[in-house]
């Protein structure tokens, strides 16, 4: 593919100016600018990374599951090892690794698609960092000293009660989950504000790519989602530690309370994971398709729908539990409706390519598997919206294969797309494409290896969350196929890894826009400045760099003597004004800290509570502390001319 | 290697009574139509990336086609409606062809889950004494309805036979019901389907469905008292039953022993299988089970037993004889 260089934006006239901007956009140098860094980049990066660790030790988890499930009766590991090993890894890929993971993709991508300098809160977007690392330690901390979770990552009652989890186990689990809530709020605030009130001028809600769109339905279904389950887990943390009764029914307390909370979250989060999943795919058709999207309102509205219907589903998860038939009828519905939005979906993609011109790169390859692989999690999804159905194949291996299904191929492949896609923009290093193919055909063998057998497996029988089986069961041979599966997929990561580590050591360079995309991130440099343009880009289309394959317009006049982002309307995107933006703090830091105290000693005793807001509250206290500068000055800028009515580009003359 | 009873193969799509067997039958219905949808729309997506193409400008965005396209992704969305409409109205049909048995005369059984073991009671309004209470094995006769009523006494359970009947969850502090009856004589595996903790993969149970005549005789035999030792060996074994530990947590009917944490043994001699369908109830097993339970089921309730092998011997033969 021809990559041509491109000198966009406009660089200033004034090249004094542009050492300006970047001296104040630049992080503090050293173990203390790393702490102290606001810079969306470079958190986004610890995210990733931080999730991509979780990816590979919940792998780990899993190749010691399949090592005991590969023979019947087998001694390898026992139920205690078992049970915390299945809790681990559920909790780890859901709360540690697919949520994040995608969430951070969105903060590193979503600034530079919709051309700004800085998320919205840059300082709480640090903290929401940190306290999500202090929450994935304490995870493994917990499992390092024999303390992992074991009552699986759903972690019913009772069995998750004071009564038949002894120990810290289950303190620590819930502990963390409030963590990863408070991180994962944080950042969809981030991104919501970011989105609506961030956008480059011209950016209007129609022309916001698909990608943008679809972390802001997820930002939106996490702010709905996460408080119940946040809610949840402090209630078992209370039944556990200071005897309250939430979820004893011997003191009118109700087990079933807490599945309808915790699923309330958890079926969302499906789609929480999923959404960014299927806004990766449509965000790198374009460069392998040669054309835009097919039918960008039909993938948006379909979005929005998913967002919307998600909330509808909890209950089928709990088709076996005393739940009114009625009432039950309800969800059979919405699981079968939402099979109209994703199907749209997947229509207008295959649209894309039947209509466009494939070029088979590694992105390709990992979106079009992910694709296949997704539709047959579907296909089974619909069938278990039936309650008759599904009470023959809940909590069974059937089930297990489903949202593998799902999560791969809806999540993880389209991750490693993204990965390839966006690699050269965030490193400025091209990865190999024999390394990537190598592991798109490992894992999208590996993957159907592993799960498809366990369809049968469950049909025959199998439960889930069994650390053995007897062999008079005859589930050995197809449990052997599935382990064999799993070393292939585990053969595909560390092919990824190998990927990684030989383009930085020596990767091609890549150039600011290697795949001639359409979308603002690549007009930048690769990687990009700390401050992303060097002049605000003006937006005229859903594809920009295609329109004005030469050179960008752009707005000028925000001042390069301090941070300043440009705030626009939220529907059409007309500059609004001009905000002063927060510098490097190390405040952040220590509010993550304070709040790490809180929960962590809450575990131990009640009076963490005590303590934990006395030191939030100093911390916090310190941070919002005026220290007498504009930090939060608003330049209202003449309202007049964006009422005007103007064009696009006039209107970006208000700033000069 | 233990040597698992032999059971008919637990398995959905091996129906042995009119609920699963309808279950199965709309399950086959959904395995056609989704290998349909699959080869039709992965068909669309591979073609569409792989056809051959005309040589064209680099970057093509039609825009007259586009037209054509929308009628056709419009047409492949009404198809997946109209699909899921026939799912939504089979399924519908279904669930009210299962909701409740057909015919009367239908037969309670209360199901109690216990870590991890199921307790299973035949109640009697009418005469207390003919209360029957076993442990992990159902007796049904064959061709009339069964219907459950469960609970739980500790964790979330979830019964489960696939070959007559899907789940239901047995939940403390609230009654669960849920129905199933079989076709022919056999015995139907099944297991405990949702996590209950250490030993949630061994917690099976057996439903022995019988022709209604020998169901008949296994009621009366069950609702009998336990069979008196009639032999030195066998009434030394009961003495150290009543003696020991056991009798803290099982109780034997027609002797002191009333214990109600464990299984009530007093039919034990006559199950096919121990510590819930996870062995063959041999005088081998029994014998191991008794000496060291956390070997074969490693965090469950019952303790070690450290038995001389002339107690263990009498003890043996005491349990083998309560038929």
């Amino acid at each position: 593919m021809s990559a041509p260089t491109r000198n966009l934006p406009v660089p200033l006239d004034d090249s004094a100016a542009l050492t300006e901007l970047e001296r104040i956009w630049a992080p503090r140098r050293g173990f203390r600018g790393w702490l102290t860094s606001v810079d969306h980049k470079s958190i986004a990066k610890r995210y990733i990374v931080t999730a991509l660790i979780m990816f590979l030790l919940a792998g780990l988890e899993a190749a010691a599951m399949r090592a005991q499930l590969s023979r019947p009766e087998n001694t390898l590991v026992g139920p205690d090892m078992y049970n915390q090993l299945f809790s681990m890894h559920g909790t780890t890929m859901m709360f540690l690794f697919a949520v994040p993971i995608m969430i951070a993709v969105g903060l590193y991508l979503v600034p530079l698609m919709v051309g700004t300098r800085n998320v919205a809160f840059p300082r709480l977007n640090a903290c929401g960092y940190w306290v999500y690392l202090i929450g994935a330690i304490l995870l493994y901390a917990g499992f390092a000293v024999n303390s992992g979770p074991e009552a699986g990552w759903f972690a019913y009652v009772p069995l998750s009660g004071p009564q038949y989890s002894a120990g810290k186990r289950t303190d620590i689990w819930a502990q963390m989950i409030t963590f990863t809530e408070i991180a994962g709020l944080i950042a969809a605030t981030q991104l919501i504000v970011t989105i609506l009130k961030q956008r480059a001028p011209g950016m209007s809600l129609n022309r916001v790519p698909i990608f943008v769109w679809g972390m802001l339905v997820t930002a939106f279904m996490v702010i709905f989602a996460m408080p119940s389950v946040a809610v949840g887990s402090q209630y078992l943390a209370m039944d556990r530690l200071i005897s309250t009764h939430f979820f004893n029914p011997a003191e009118g307390g109700d087990a079933l309370l807490w599945q309808h909370m915790f699923w309330f979250f958890g079926h969302p989060e499906v789609y929480i994971m999923f959404i960014p999943g299927t806004a990766i795919v449509s965000a790198l058709l374009p460069a392998f398709t040669r054309r835009s999207v097919f039918g960008y309102h039909a993938v948006v509205l379909s979005m929005i729908a998913t967002g919307f219907i998600g909330f509808g589903l909890w209950v089928h998860h709990m088709f076996a539990a005393p739940v009114p038939q009625l009432g039950q009828s309800l969800f059979t519905a919405a699981s079968t409706m939402i099979a109209i939005p994703n199907g749209i979906q997947i229509f207008c993609w295959i649209a894309t390519i039947w209509t466009g011109r494939p070029i088979f790169r590694t992105p390709l390859l990992f979106a079009i598997g992910g694709i296949v692989i997704f539709i047959a999690g579907g296909l089974t999804g619909v069938m278990i919206a039936s309650i008759p159905f599904d009470l023959q194949v809940h909590d069974t291996y059937f089930i297990v294969a489903h949202f593998h299904y799902i999560i791969l191929g809806g999540v993880v492949l389209p991750l490693f797309a993204g990965i390839y896609y966006w690699f050269p923009k965030v490193t400025g290093r091209l990865l190999s494409e024999t390394l990537g193919k190598l592991h798109f055909w490992l894992m999208f063998v590996g993957v159907n290896v592993t799960f498809f057998p366990m369809h049968q497996l469950g049909m025959e029988g199998m439960p889930r969350r069994v650390y053995t089986y007897l062999e008079g069961t005859g589930w050995g041979d197809l449990n052997l196929v599935a382990t064999i599966g799993a070393v292939t997929i585990f053969a595909s990561v560390m092919t990824f890894l190998a990927n990684v580590v030989s383009a930085y050591v020596r990767g091609e360079r890549a150039p600011d826009n290697p795949w001639d995309a359409p979308t603002l991130e690549w007009a930048t440099t690769s990687p990009p400045a700390a401050f992303n343009f060097r002049n605000i880009p003006v937006v005229e289309s859903g594809a920009p760099l295609w329109d004005h394959p030469a050179e960008l317009p752009v707005v000028t006049g925000l001042r390069t003597d301090r941070r300043e982002v440009l705030l626009t309307t939220a529907l059409d995107a007309v500059p609004d004004a001009r905000h002063a933006h927060p510098g490097d703090s190390i405040w952040p830091f220590m509010l993550a800290v304070a709040i790490g105290i809180f929960f962590i000693t809450l575990i131990f005793t009640p009076w963490g509570f005590v303590i934990g807001t006395v030191l939030s509250m100093i911390a916090f206290g310190i941070w919002a502390w005026p220290r007498g500068h504009h930090d939060a000055e608003l330049l209202e800028l003449p309202r007049d001319a964006a009422a005007a009515g103007a064009t696009d580009r006039a209107r970006s003359e208000v700033l000069r | 290697m233990l040597q698992a009873p032999r059971y008919a193969q637990q398995s959905m799509i091996d129906p042995a009574g009119p609920k699963a067997a309808a279950v199965y039958d709309f399950w086959l219905f959904l395995i056609v139509t989704s290998a349909v949808v699959f080869v039709v729309v992965v068909g669309a997506l591979l073609f569409g990336a792989l056809k051959r193409r005309p040589r064209a400008p680099e970057r093509a965005v039609p825009v007259d086609a586009e037209h054509r396209v929308a009628r056709i992704v419009g047409g492949a969305v009404a198809a997946t409606a109209l699909i899921l409409a026939v799912f939504l109205t089979l399924n519908w049909k279904l669930e009210r062809a299962i909701a409740a048995p057909k015919q009367g005369n239908v037969l309670t059984v209360d199901v109690i889950g216990h870590q991890w073991w199921w307790e299973i009671q035949y109640p009697d309004s009418l005469n207390v004494s003919n209360w029957i209470s076993t442990a992990n094995e159902v007796h049904i006769p064959v061709n009339r309805p069964v219907r459950l009523r469960m609970t739980s006494r500790d964790v979330i359970h979830s019964f489960w036979v696939p070959n007559l009947s899907g789940k239901k969850d047995l939940v403390p502090g609230r009654v669960t019901e849920t129905w199933f009856q079989a076709d022919t004589p056999g015995v139907y595996r099944g297991q405990c389907a949702e996590f209950c903790g250490h030993q949630h993969a061994n917690m099976a149970l057996l439903v022995i469905a019988h022709r209604p005549d020998e169901f008949r005789e296994w009621v009366a035999a069950a609702r009998a008292p336990a069979s008196e030792p009639y032999d030195s060996l066998r009434q030394a074994g009961k003495q150290v039953f009543l003696a020991g530990s056991c009798s803290l947590c099982h109780s034997v009917s027609g002797t002191p022993a009333y214990g109600r944490v464990g299984p009530d043994l007093t039919h034990v001699g006559s199950r096919r299988t121990i510590a819930a369908g996870t062995l063959p109830n041999t005088r081998g097993h029994m014998a191991g089970w008794i000496l060291d339970p956390q070997r074969i089921k490693p965090g469950a309730y019952m303790p070690p037993n450290g038995l001389e092998p002339s107690q263990l011997n009498a003890l043996l033969a005491y349990l083998e004889g309560l038929k």
